[in-house]
């Protein structure tokens, strides 16, 4: 990636000088509009990047993001639709093809090294000018909870400009001036009455330069944000007719799967005598670093995969659990990869602590973890004859998706197109190249042969890119009712850096700040408080799962303060209002509002324990208290309450539902989660050693939106996806121990709770 | 020699050795992809579908033994004329990203021609069986209750 070397010191340069947007409401934008890349067919004309408009008047709008059940596809919409003046009923919506236009803008504000709650004017410019350098890397990622950040002000801004290009080509067919126009549900309407449709319009609208001065609309005039719209993949969802990538279907089309190695490493040899012979098996194909099967039917590939008889390499890993946990303790005894929070002096407060101060240390351990989305990874590829690789692929990352198969298969990546499916759960799985990469090599195998290559559960169980195991080490004192010293020292696999590594060949030095996220960056006023990074370096392949750092952190940090509340005597949720009240007060707030949802000042329903945890991350705090209780058949998590805070809360249905599946994500891997390892090879391999929480064994849950956090300029947003699960881990954990009085120190809970299953 | 199924009403010969799962018939054979794989054990209950009005896992069941109608996601309803207890899925906004809603329905909708009214204890016991990766249950077991009030004239 010659590309990333070249752009780096620039871009950075450019970063310290700080240009700034600015998204107020109501502010003129001058707008930049990118390159388009859409070449829509005859009768259908694109206006700008994110919205084509058909005769006919439908809408379709171009979003940047992958929907993976986030609804992130639904409220880009509105964001447009919002500005564009057209009936929901007019909107659908497909996924934008790699592309500049679609960078991710928001997506490095994640890397900056203050606290996103601490709002300072000079930072909201860092921040802002950090939309620089995903644009030269065309960072088209859908993650870090950043889509409504990055595209709050852009696809309103895409909407407006549509708007006002529109009124523009009408004026001119009208001969009057534009400013006599108005709009409404899809057509322009000039002061006589007369009515054009954007459909009549539009194919002239494309051909003027695109408004660029745009007025955004103030809250107040909003329809279609701050409620619950009817999400634009909810029919065919319930119907069977979306297309996941697994859904692929072209004429002619093959099925097949791969085996790599289970130890992540290379092949040795194979010997597919016994396969090549299976009914339905067309062909196997030789990856070097494993096999593909490629047959009739996906069950027929499946079961010769697994008849290829194949010697692996060893792993240049250790192989065992132990080992593995090893490294990462040992590295929190060597020099620390950062030190992001330092406030007062926690080492020589904790050396010498004042008198009547009470010390309490604990040292917390969490497992892997596989993402185990419901879609098992896949994709599907087609290279033509005239030497085009077109794929299909389910993916968080289109333009380094199709990079990277160029890079394997040697096709020029201009002669590749990249279409993104529905993604049957993401969780930061599909963030990754790798099952698009395999697609192209077996499609590349078989030239004129569209070929869908379907991974098994096990397989995808097996090549998963975990979440790493992680140690804290953490000391405090209390004096009355109050926390005097807290430190924290965290070792795990750097995330950031593996995945820097894959994508560009180069792991960025410095502290990495995604490894220390939710605990160096709380909102808790601790005079002596300190944070260390350590980073254990294992070439086990790790990645981006759901909430990242923050869902290790958010268990360390509010495990210890939970501790640290009961050393001191204090209740649990009162203390963690000492500490907030005074650095951020509407994460205070939320955590009175889920205290007033729990009845946390009444007396406990007999035989339950209720635990509280709070994490500020992706720009959003979340509160969440859990109850649980004693039943014949074990521990139940009865209830869960949740407060969250967004800032603008975009669509309230969809927030509500991104809280409950980010808190049952969360407590499934706090209950069950865990992947442990044998020969360097993943122990389990499909839900029966991977189980998750089900219907009858999910608490009820309740869910409360907050607007306090919307920053100085009152039109701040937070992210959704992510923030929902870093407390489900600690206040699950509190709740046991509130009523077993066992403190949880490591996950998965199943190992130390009988729980109702 | 072929098999012959009958799937949502139309019969189908299928040349494919008969241990092959009714699931990767429906979905390579007949195209029919609304019914989806997640485990291939049985475990996660996405690949539900009616064999003969009951719920069963298309993943465990051969084509061989296939004796009686199936009916697939695709023959309950449709976008444009989605079953009643689609209408309530829709109107519940129960999706996200929607890969293990073709199984919860289709067992959901076994359960209500069963039971057309569980409690909270029926739905938990006849729904165990399906995993969502998104936790839609809340909102699973609402549309469930709202489906059968709107059968029983609720």
């Amino acid at each position: 990636m010659g590309r990333l070397a070249k752009y780096t010191r620039r871009a950075f340069l450019i970063t310290s000088a700080a240009v700034a947007g600015g998204v107020a409401f109501g502010v003129y934008e001058s707008w930049r509009v990118p390159p388009n890349p859409l070449r829509p067919g005859e009768g259908r004309a694109a206006l700008n990047p994110w919205l084509i408009i058909a005769r006919d008047g439908a809408v379709t709008i171009v979003t940047p993001r992958a929907e993976m059940g986030q609804g992130t596809q639904t409220t880009l919409a509105a964001l447009v639709a919002e500005e564009l003046d057209v009936a929901w009923e007019a909107i659908a919506t497909i996924h934008g093809p790699p592309a500049e236009a679609y960078y991710n803008g928001a997506i490095m504000g994640l890397g900056q090294p203050f606290r996103d709650y601490d709002i300072r004017p000079w930072r909201e410019k860092i921040r802002e000018a950090t939309d620089f350098l995903p644009k030269m890397l065309s960072l088209q990622v859908t993650g870090g909870s950043t889509s409504m950040i990055d595209g709050f002000a852009k696809m309103r801004l895409a909407g407006a400009s549509a708007r006002e290009t529109l009124k523009l080509a009408a004026a001119k067919r009208l001969g009057v001036p534009a400013e006599t126009l108005r709009t409404e549900a899809g057509r322009v309407i000039a002061p006589d009455g007369q009515a054009l449709t954007y459909g009549t319009l539009a194919e002239e609208a494309a051909k003027l330069d695109p408004v660029r001065d745009v007025v955004l609309r103030p809250p107040a005039q909003w329809r279609y944000l701050r409620r619950p719209m009817p999400r634009l993949d909810m029919a065919a969802k319930c119907t069977g007719t979306a297309t996941f990538g697994a859904d692929v279907t072209l004429p002619g089309m093959k099925f097949a799967t791969v085996r790599m190695n289970p130890a992540r490493a290379g092949m040795k040899s194979f010997d597919a005598g016994a396969a090549e012979g299976m009914a339905g098996v067309e062909k196997i194909v030789d990856l070097g670093d494993g096999i593909a099967v490629i047959a009739s039917n996906t069950w027929l590939a499946f079961r010769a995969a697994e008849a290829v008889e194949i010697e692996w390499e060893p792993p240049a890993y250790p192989g065992e659990t132990d080992a593995l946990e090893a490294e990462i303790a040992a590295a929190l005894d060597a020099p620390a990869n950062s030190h992001l929070r330092d406030e007062g002096n926690a080492a020589r407060v904790l050396e010498s602590p004042p008198e009547g101060a009470v010390a309490v240390e604990a040292e917390y351990r969490l497992p892997w973890l596989a993402h185990a989305c419901m879609e098992p990874m896949n994709a599907t590829a087609h290279l033509d004859d005239t030497g085009h690789l077109t794929i299909w692929s389910p993916n968080q990352a289109p333009v380094l998706a199709r990079d990277k198969a160029a890079e394997a298969t040697g096709i020029s990546a201009d002669d590749i197109t990249l279409h993104t499916t529905f993604l049957g759960g993401g969780f930061g799985r599909r963030a990754e190249y790798d099952f698009t990469v395999l697609a192209a090599r077996v499609a590349a195998a078989v030239p004129g042969v569209p070929v869908k290559v379907m991974w098994s559960r096990e397989e995808d169980m097996a090549h998963d890119f975990y979440r790493p195991a992680a140690v804290a080490r953490m000391r405090g004192l209390v004096q009355g009712e109050k926390a005097i010293a807290l430190e924290a020292r965290v070792a795990a696999p750097s995330v950031t850096r593996q995945s820097m590594q894959r994508i560009s060949g180069f792991a960025p030095p410095g502290p990495d700040k995604g490894h220390v996220e939710g605990i160096a960056d709380q909102p808790y006023a601790i005079a002596n408080y300190s944070v260390y990074g350590h980073l254990a370096d294992i070439a086990l392949p790790v990645g981006f799962w759901r909430s990242v750092g923050n869902s290790f952190n958010g268990f360390f940090h509010e495990s210890f303060i939970d501790e640290l509340a009961h050393a001191a005597g204090a209740d649990p949720l009162a203390f963690r209002l000492v500490h907030i009240r005074p650095e951020h007060a509407p994460s205070a707030q939320l955590l009175e509002k889920v205290g007033e949802m729990a009845g946390w000042e009444a007396a406990k329903r007999p035989g339950t324990g209720r635990g509280v945890a709070f994490t500020y991350s992706f720009g959003t705090p979340v509160a969440q208290v859990i109850e649980v209780g004693e039943s014949p058949g074990g521990i139940r998590i009865t209830r869960a309450f949740i407060a969250v805070d967004p800032g603008i809360a975009l669509d309230p249905a969809i927030i509500e539902a991104q809280m409950e599946s980010g808190l049952l994500f969360g407590l499934s891997a706090a209950v069950f989660g865990e992947i442990t390892f044998a020969g360097g090879a993943a122990e389990q391999a499909n839900f029966p050693d991977y189980e998750v929480l089900r219907i009858h064994n999910a608490p009820k849950i309740a869910v409360a939106i907050l607007e306090n956090n919307r920053g100085p300029g009152g039109s701040r947003i937070g992210g959704i996806g992510e923030p929902g699960t870093p407390p489900a881990a600690p206040a699950l954990a509190n709740a046991l121990f509130d009523l077993t009085g066992k403190r949880p120190r490591r996950l998965p809970l199943m190992r130390d709770f009988d729980f109702f299953l | 020699m072929p098999y012959t199924i009958t799937v949502n009403g139309s019969r189908h010969e299928i040349d494919l050795p008969g241990d092959v799962p009714l699931l990767w018939v429906l979905r390579d054979q007949l195209g029919l992809t609304g019914t989806k794989y997640g485990c291939g054990v049985g475990a996660c209950g996405a690949c539900t579908v009616h064999l003969g009005g009951e719920a069963v896992r298309a993943c465990q069941l051969a084509l061989e033994d296939v004796d009686g109608p199936v009916t697939t996601i695709e023959g309950l309803g449709t976008p444009a004329a989605p079953a009643p207890i689609q209408q309530e899925w829709i109107r519940h906004q129960v999706a996200q990203c929607g890969y293990c809603q073709s199984g919860q329905i289709m067992q959901a909708a076994a359960l209500l021609a069963e039971n057309p009214a569980p409690d909270d204890a029926a739905i938990d016991a006849a729904m165990a069986g399906n995993l969502c990766r998104c936790g839609t249950y809340s909102r699973i077991r609402a549309a469930i209750h709202a489906a059968a009030r709107r059968a029983n004239g609720g």
